[in-house]
Formats: structure tokens, C-alpha cells, sequence
């Protein structure tokens, strides 16, 4: 295992911002972390990447523990992080440059380097104007080719194709997939994007407040959800618990106007539903996608048995209050 | 040798963004010459010291001033970094925590450095004919220069917000100007002011400068240079220190 994350966890406080996380990850894999905002990826990457000490557990990183031997820790990684972080009075080149020099890559492959990155990212003709001149999307693409130049074996991605076009994002996509297919880099990537998680990612962790809820490939985690979402338009109230008592109905998740439902054999208890719901303004019905799955492990929804609409809330109102402390 | 290129990155990246803040050099020339020409002329028509001018005798106070307010002030860029996340980017890098701040505190230098510069270069004006001394005046300067840098960069680590930076660093440059001996003699002072401006580093540093371009000293050159030396190195060492307990 490239990477042995064992018990780590990280307490501001009293808030557990990640909890007890265990994952083990293979050379050559990509990894998502996927999660709500606030649910303890950027801490759990920060933690690994050694600039935030956890507060119990550890982490085993290229064969270095990240409290023991963090400089030998970070000869191993890149990471690009979350918020901007070029400076902005030095050109993209610069940057590039200044990059190299601090991560060790030697003289001579330095400008073939920077020139590889820039092309990469589409910033060549850019290259010479200073950062605070760039777009959001291309700062990002910058920092972006930056963590990658010095070809760490390891790569953090905290988000990486923010607020990229989709051109953009479909390049980096192709470009991380040669990457570790060539190299044999192994990356971690958080996202809140659910078809680039499905499309780069080799199995997922799904994490909620700072706890891993579950992990998997994307397929595999698809077809745990266990049946096929049915997606009911309405508008009013209905009684949805009288859908509850039908046995072939596995979750229901109510929205503004309307509910999905997990279904197991959609397409032959469809009848017997609207039969129980009444009439909908439309009916759609599909294989769960990745955005179900996060839905399903992470969102706000009825649970078939257990608390009831309003317990929920205020629940969750509760650990909203107590996060916020 | 890897630290070793990392160091000159992290310096070369300090200077030109110094290069390219044109209105912080002017800013941090502006003091200086008001306080040489407006309050240096305005005392020293009122004023008549035996041996000097009043103006030339504050002259090398003044240029001990420049370096000190600009060398703490810099501190004040470790917080822009931070605030802008580049400060992970380098400590995730695999630079020792004592090269970043040795490269941070070799570009702090070089920015004081070439300030004092501008206002040696005013050396005529005053009386002051270039000669030899030049060399071991910017050893001084280097020497004092160091340790006032590594001062900036402390409260600077330390710190989160830039107000707050301001408001210590304000209540530290003040005291360490007005109780060096930059203004007025050192020798007619009662002894519990002479008590505190002999605690005070920035005196050492005053004293060697006016010793050096005026050729008069109240404690020798051979001493203010061994307790600079003592001072720089010793917040250096804390300097260095505190960048490695520093969190991001
Ligand atoms: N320095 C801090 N002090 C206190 N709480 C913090 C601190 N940093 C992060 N947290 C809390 O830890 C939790 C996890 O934050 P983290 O940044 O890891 O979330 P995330 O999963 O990356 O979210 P997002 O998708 O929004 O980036 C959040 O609730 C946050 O408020
Ligand atoms: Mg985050």
C-alpha cells in the first residue's frame, strides 16, 4: 500500500472535523474523497500532505510516517490546494519557476519542465503576465501544472477543476488519466463534480462530518444503492408514508416538488406506486447515478424506518449549531 | 543543494516583488527624508550642537531608522502569504523550515539594503565623503539589518491579521527609534533614559553608523559591532525557531 491512513483524526476543539479515518491506497490508484462542504477532506489532505498535525492517529505516506519523517513525506507529494495560492505579483513563469526551484528538480530539466506544464494547461502565450492579471480558471490551471512539475509520485488534488470550463476540465481529466498510466502516480482528488469523480476515480470514499460512510468502486457503489431511482414530479402534499409499507420501496428522499425513490425492480412496481401516490405531473425512472449515491449516504432525506421529518431537522439543526461553534 | 536553490528561489522571488512594488519603496523613502530635512532643518535652525549640525548629526540616525522601520515591516508580507495560501506552497515544499527563513530573511535584507542605499547616497549634503568606510558600513548595516528583519518576520509568523501586525509592530519600532540616540547624544542623558537606550540594540547600530561616517562614537566600533553580532545572532536563532513551530 502507497498509502496506509490509520485512526487519523483531527479535533478543533471539541469539533472532529475527521474521525478516525482508515483507508488504504494503492500505487497507481486514483482515489476520491467526496463529501458536503465541511465534512473533513481538506483537513484529511492537509493532515497528509504534513502541514497540519492530527490530533491522534497517523498516516503511512510513500512508506514515511507523516509525524515522524514529514520532510521525507513531502520529497514524495504534490498537492494543489483548494484556495489560491500563486503569487499573484510574479508571472505565471515565475511562479512555475519558482516552484521547481523550491521542490528540487534539478537545473537542467527545470525549463523543459515549465515549458511541459504551460503547455499542458494551455498558459504559454500567457506566460509572461503576472497572475493577478489571470482569470479565476487560469490561475487555477497554473497551479494546477505547478503541483505537477516536479512529477511527484503522489499528488493531492483539492479540488482541482474548480471553476474550469469544460473544455479545460476534460483535458485535465485526459491529462491525469496519462499521467498515472504513464508514471504511475498515484493521486488523491476531492471534487465536488459527481461525473468527474465517476469518469477519473478508481473507487471513492464518501465522507460526512469528518467520518468515512462509505468506499468503493463507482460501480460497485452504484449498484449498492440496491434498485433503480424513481423520480416523481408533484405538486402538494402527498402521503408518502403510505409508500413507506410497500416493501420494494427502499428509501424515499422528498424534494420541493416531488420524491425519488429507490426502488428495487423499478420498472415492474411502477403500476403499484402511482397506483398508492396518485397522479404526477411526470415519471422518470433511471439506474442510479453517482449523484444518488452521494445523495444517499449524505442526504438530507426520510428514512424508510427510523426518525421522522421533523426529528431529522431538528437534529440536523443541532449539529449545524454545534459545528458552527 | 537542493536547500540551496530553494533559499535563492524564495529570495529572488522576494526582491522582485519588491522590484515590482514601486509605491512601497517610495512610501518607505518618504519618512526618512521628512524626518531629515523637516525635522532635522526645523531643530537644527533652533539648535546649535558644539561640534555638528544638527542635521548631519542625525543624518546617520536617520538612515539606521529607514533600515529598522522597512526590516519590520517586511514581516508584515508573511501575513499577505498567508492570507493568499502561498505560504502552504512553500511549506509543502521539502525546504527546511530554516532555509524559508533564511530565504525569506535574505530578501528582507536585500530590501533594506538597497533603501539605505538611496539615503547613503545623500552622504555629500551633509559632509560625508565617501572613502573606505563604505565596506564596513555595510557590514554594520548587514549585521543590524539581519536581526531587525528577523524581528519582522517573528511578528509576522506569529500573527493573523495584518491590523494586528500594525498595531505591535507600531508599539516596537517607536520606543526603538526615539530611545537609540538617533535624535540627540546619548551623553547628557539622565540615567534611567541612558539606562533603558543602553538595552536597546538599535543604539549599538546608530553609534556604529555615526562612528563610521562622522568619526565620532560613544561606545566604540569594536563594541557595537560585538553586541550587534550577539543580537542578530541571537534572534535569528529564535527567528528560525519560531518559522519551524509555525502553523498555516
Ligand atoms: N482552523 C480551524 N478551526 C476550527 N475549525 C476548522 C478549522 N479548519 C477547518 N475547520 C472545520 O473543520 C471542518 C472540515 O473542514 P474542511 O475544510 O476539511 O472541509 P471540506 O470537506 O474540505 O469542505 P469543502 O467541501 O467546503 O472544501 C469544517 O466544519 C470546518 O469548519
Ligand atoms: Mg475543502
Amino acid at each position: 500500500m502507497l498509502i496506509e491512513i490509520k485512526s487519523l483524526t483531527k479535533k478543533y476543539n471539541s469539533f472532529v472535523a475527521a474521525d478516525h479515518i482508515n483507508l488504504s491506497i494503492k500505487s497507481g490508484e486514483i482515489f476520491g474523497l467526496l463529501g458536503p462542504n465541511g465534512a473533513g477532506k481538506t483537513t484529511t489532505l492537509m493532515m497528509l500532505s504534513t502541514l497540519l498535525k492530527p490530533t491522534t492517529g497517523t498516516a503511512i505516506v510513500n512508506g514515511f510516517d507523516i509525524i515522524k519523517e514529514p520532510s521525507q513525506v513531502r520529497k514524495s507529494i504534490g498537492m494543489v490546494f483548494q484556495e489560491p495560492s500563486s503569487d499573484e505579483l510574479l508571472t505565471g513563469y515565475e511562479n512555475l519557476k519558482l516552484h521547481t526551484m523550491m521542490f528540487g528538480v534539478p537545473a537542467n530539466l527545470r525549463e523543459q519542465r515549465i515549458k511541459e506544464g504551460l503547455e499542458l494547461v494551455g498558459l504559454t502565450a500567457e506566460k509572461n503576465q503576472l497572475v493577478k492579471k489571470y482569470s479565476g480558471g487560469m490561475r487555477r490551471r497554473l497551479e494546477l501544472a505547478r503541483g505537477l512539475s516536479h512529477h511527484p509520485k503522489i499528488i493531492f488534488l483539492d479540488e482541482p477543476t474548480l471553476g474550469l470550463d469544460p473544455n479545460a476540465r476534460e483535458q485535465i481529466w485526459a491529462y491525469i488519466k496519462k499521467l498515472v498510466k504513464k508514471e504511475n502516480v498515484t493521486i488523491i482528488i476531492t471534487t465536488h463534480y459527481m461525473d468527474e469523480a465517476d469518469r477519473l476515480c478508481d473507487r471513492i470514499a464518501i465522507i460526512d462530518r469528518g467520518k468515512i460512510v462509505a468506499i468503493d468502486s463507482p460501480e460497485n457503489l452504484k449498484r449498492k444503492i440496491g434498485g433503480d431511482i424513481i423520480q416523481l414530479k408533484f405538486k402538494g402534499e402527498r402521503n408518502l408514508n403510505s409508500l413507506k409499507k410497500l416493501k420494494f420501496v427502499k428509501k424515499i428522499d422528498k424534494f420541493e416538488n416531488g420524491a425519488a425513490l429507490t426502488v428495487s425492480d423499478a420498472s415492474k412496481h411502477l403500476q403499484e406506486i402511482l397506483k398508492v401516490i396518485g397522479t404526477v405531473e411526470s415519471v422518470e425512472m433511471r439506474t442510479p447515478t453517482l449523484n444518488d449515491v452521494f445523495l444517499h449516504y449524505t442526504g438530507k432525506e426520510y428514512h424508510q424506518n427510523g426518525e421522522s421529518p421533523e426529528g431529522g431537522f431538528f437534529e440536523k439543526a443541532m449539529t449545524y449549531r454545534a459545528r458552527s461553534k | 543543494m537542493s536547500e540551496l536553490s530553494g533559499l535563492l528561489a524564495i529570495w529572488e522571488r522576494e526582491f522582485r516583488v519588491f522590484l515590482r512594488e514601486k509605491s512601497r519603496i517610495f512610501a518607505s523613502l518618504l519618512s526618512p527624508l521628512m524626518w531629515l530635512f523637516i525635522f532635522g532643518g526645523g531643530v537644527g535652525s533652533a539648535l546649535s550642537t558644539s561640534s555638528f549640525n544638527y542635521q548631519t548629526f542625525i543624518y546617520p540616525g536617520i538612515i539606521v531608522m529607514s533600515c529598522l522601520f522597512t526590516s519590520i515591516f517586511y514581516g508584515a508580507y508573511v501575513i499577505w502569504d498567508k492570507r493568499l495560501d502561498f505560504l502552504k506552497e512553500v511549506i509543502v515544499s521539502p525546504l527546511s523550515r530554516t532555509t524559508i527563513f533564511f530565504g525569506k530573511a535574505l530578501g528582507g535584507v536585500t530590501d533594506a539594503i538597497i533603501q539605505a542605499s538611496v539615503l547613503v547616497l545623500l552622504g555629500p549634503i551633509f559632509g560625508v565623503h565617501y572613502g573606505w568606510f563604505l565596506i564596513p558600513l555595510y557590514a554594520v548595516l548587514f549585521i543590524m539589518i539581519t536581526g531587525l528583519v528577523s524581528i519582522g518576520l517573528i511578528i509576522g509568523s506569529l500573527m493573523e491579521s495584518p491590523e494586528g501586525f500594525g498595531l505591535i509592530t507600531s508599539l516596537i519600532n517607536f520606543p526603538l527609534f526615539f530611545l537609540s540616540g538617533a535624535l540627540f547624544p546619548l551623553d547628557n542623558l539622565p540615567s534611567w533614559l541612558k539606562g533603558i537606550t543602553l538595552m536597546n540594540p538599535v543604539t549599538y547600530g546608530v553609534d556604529a553608523v555615526r562612528s563610521l561616517m562622522l568619526g565620532t562614537s560613544t561606545f566604540g566600533l569594536f563594541k557595537d559591532v560585538l553586541v550587534l553580532i550577539a543580537f542578530a545572532v541571537i534572534i535569528v536563532v529564535i527567528g528560525a525557531w519560531t518559522f519551524s513551530k509555525m502553523k498555516v
